[in-house]
């Protein structure tokens, strides 16, 4: 059976009904300068059997190399029973189902997850997850500016020690739509945010203040001291915050020492459960305080009882969404990440709190490890100083890129050359290990790079 | 059929206006607006100090599947939105006349209620809508 279910006479009747003459008339609205004329980039169907010998090609060229890139997305250890359960018929969905209240136990789910990341954050709601990190910033701005009803300025201030990645996307969303995101200078000696640098910014009307912790270069900001600050001063605080450190480091619903804590706090689910799949499909998670509840995009599941009392769940809260208030809901541009969610679920439920605190406390051994075995060798010193979670910045007496070039051909990614994105630092390159990395992966780590320095040193 | 007092403005958006004795207006949503609203169960209303043109809209008042605004019927400035509606949004329903008012202003100037409907003006508009 083909695909497409109308047949000609279908489509003439549908086009005569509304009176237009072809299919072509009714993209008119798109300026012809806009449209594709043709897809020559896009070759021919392949078969199933060509498809997977293609595919399993393309996989062996990436190899199994030893990854030290964190920047975002973070290898981390998943237990089998993971995706074997995820992958069950009962919760192999995309996102959240049409008719959602029909599939109870896909609503319990979402609903378990949102009950463990307010947890996790400290927070009072969660909504059923976004696309990625990056757009949950974005989404936050935007939240902030509609919560946050004293400011009129949609300013938001964005450190440089906030992922560049995801600074990027927020102006992408967001900045259409009369945001303006300000970079804000982090002291060279410890790659933290100031509460120094912000004073300029009293007395003016700024609408929201986004803390990354850990800091994009693995730093720990002093996030008490920026919360009030911020609060202060009457500006939204948005946390960004990696899943996996919540289980040593404060929640940003307690940041600071009025005990108000983060108005909205996001961040890239990924490091539960999600591997790191070459870049995706992860999923951004968000939570906020209830009386922003309102405010807040995405998708919520509720628990209530039926007419017989009985308990049951159901999507709720749903005047925010598109279905109901169109161009007015709080998004537009968001959905669930349902598969991701339902893995991340289960890693938590195996995991625990005890798991998931060992994960963290192992990971940032492990990454002690690794800065001190990198930092013995000639020529290689830690950018800043201070505590820092499961990455840091080392810099080098020579461009990074040869090096990396030279590890990747021994199978190690070394991690992510920083000079583009920060060029003040110099030869920065931001390191990561997590507990997936033994002692003797650190040494390979470290011969490598002693060959690749060498090598280096023959050539010139 | 709808209650309409007599004794205050209406528009065409299913707003009423109060002239309060000190110089404030008084706005909420009629009769018949709630109820084709159905049970409402949030209200968000303006913060006091906003400046508001005619028809900006400045309040939105939610039932379990819809969600609408309520647009100024007159420019000013707000002097008080209505803190009860926090806690018991469904005031609006059962008394939209009065436990019910959603906020009021100070008119930016003297005749900004002139252009509205009176009563009777206001139940023909009705009738014809339902018609």
């Amino acid at each position: 059976m083909a695909f497409i279910p109308h047949t000609p006479a279908d489509v003439e009747a549908m086009l005569a009904t509304i009176g237009v003459s072809s299919i072509e008339q009714l993209f008119d609205e798109i300026p012809a300068s806009l449209r594709v004329k043709s897809l020559d980039g896009v070759p021919v169907g392949l078969n199933e059997m060509q498809i997977g010998r293609l595919m399993s090609e393309r996989a062996r060229a990436d190899g199994r190399p030893l990854c030290f890139i964190g920047a975002g997305a973070y290898e981390h250890h998943i237990p089998s029973a993971v995706w074997a359960i995820t992958t069950r018929g009962e919760f192999y969905s995309a996102y959240t189902p049409y008719q959602a209240e029909a599939s109870q136990g896909t609503l319990q789910l979402i609903y378990e997850y949102q009950s463990m990341i307010a947890n996790l954050t400290g927070m009072d709601v969660s909504n059923a997850s976004l696309y990625d990190g990056a757009s949950a910033v974005a989404e936050a701005s935007l939240m902030a500016v509609r919560a946050n009803r004293k400011s009129k300025s949609l300013r938001v201030l964005i450190p440089r020690t906030v992922s560049p990645m995801y600074r990027r996307v927020a102006i992408a969303t967001a900045g259409n739509q009369g945001l303006r995101f300000e970079d804000v200078a982090y002291s060279p000696d410890s790659g933290l945010t100031p509460v120094e640098v912000l004073k300029k910014y009293e007395g003016e009307d700024i609408t929201a203040l986004v803390i990354q912790q850990p800091n994009f270069f693995g730093q720990l900001e002093d996030v008490d001291a920026l919360t009030d600050w911020a609060h202060a001063h009457g500006i939204f605080v948005i946390a960004v915050v990696n899943p996996t450190s919540l289980a040593l480091l404060k929640p940003p619903g307690e940041w600071g020492t009025t005990g108000k804590g983060a108005d909205i706090v996001v961040g890239d689910g990924q490091p539960l459960g999600v591997p790191l799949s070459s870049g995706g499909p992860y999923f951004g998670f968000m939570t906020t305080r209830t009386e922003y509840v309102r405010q807040m995009p995405g998708r919520i599941v509720g628990r209530t009882v039926d007419l017989n009392g009985r308990e049951g769940f159901t999507l709720t809260l749903q005047a925010r969404e598109q279905h109901i208030r169109r161009a007015k809901a709080t998004s537009n541009i968001c959905t669930n990440q349902g598969l991701l969610v339902t893995a991340a679920t289960i890693y938590m439920s195996l995991m625990g709190p005890v798991g998931l605190e060992r994960t963290a406390a192992a990971s940032h051994a492990r990454a002690n490890d690794l800065l001190m075995a990198l930092t013995s060798v000639k020529g290689v010193r830690r950018a800043f100083t201070g505590p820092f979670f499961h990455e840091a910045v080392v810099l080098f007496d020579r461009p990074v890129a040869p090096i990396l070039t030279s590890l990747a051909n021994r199978g190690i990614l070394g991690g992510l050359d920083l000079s583009e994105a920060f060029p003040e630092l110099g030869y920065a390159l931001l390191v990561c290990a997590t507990e997936t990395k033994t002692l003797s992966d650190i040494n390979s780590y470290v011969t490598a790079l002693g060959e690749a320095l060498q090598s280096a040193v023959r050539a010139a | 059929m709808s209650n309409v007092p007599p004794d205050l403005k209406y528009t065409k958006t299913h707003e009423w206006v109060r002239n309060l004795a000190d110089g404030t207006v008084e706005i909420g949503i009629t009769d018949h607006a709630q109820h084709a609203l159905g049970d409402l169960v949030f209200v968000e209303v303006p913060e006091s100090g906003r400046a508001v043109k005619v028809g900006d809209p400045t309040a939105v008042v939610e039932s379990v599947k819809a969600a609408s605004d309520v647009y100024s019927p007159v420019a000013g400035v707000v002097t008080q939105g209505n803190p009860g509606l926090a806690s018991e949004p469904e005031a609006v329903n059962t008394d939209p006349y009065g436990k019910g008012w959603l906020m009021r202003l100070r008119p930016t100037n003297g005749t900004a209620t002139a252009e509205l409907m009176a009563a009777p003006e206001y139940l023909k508009l009705l009738q014809t809508e339902a018609g």
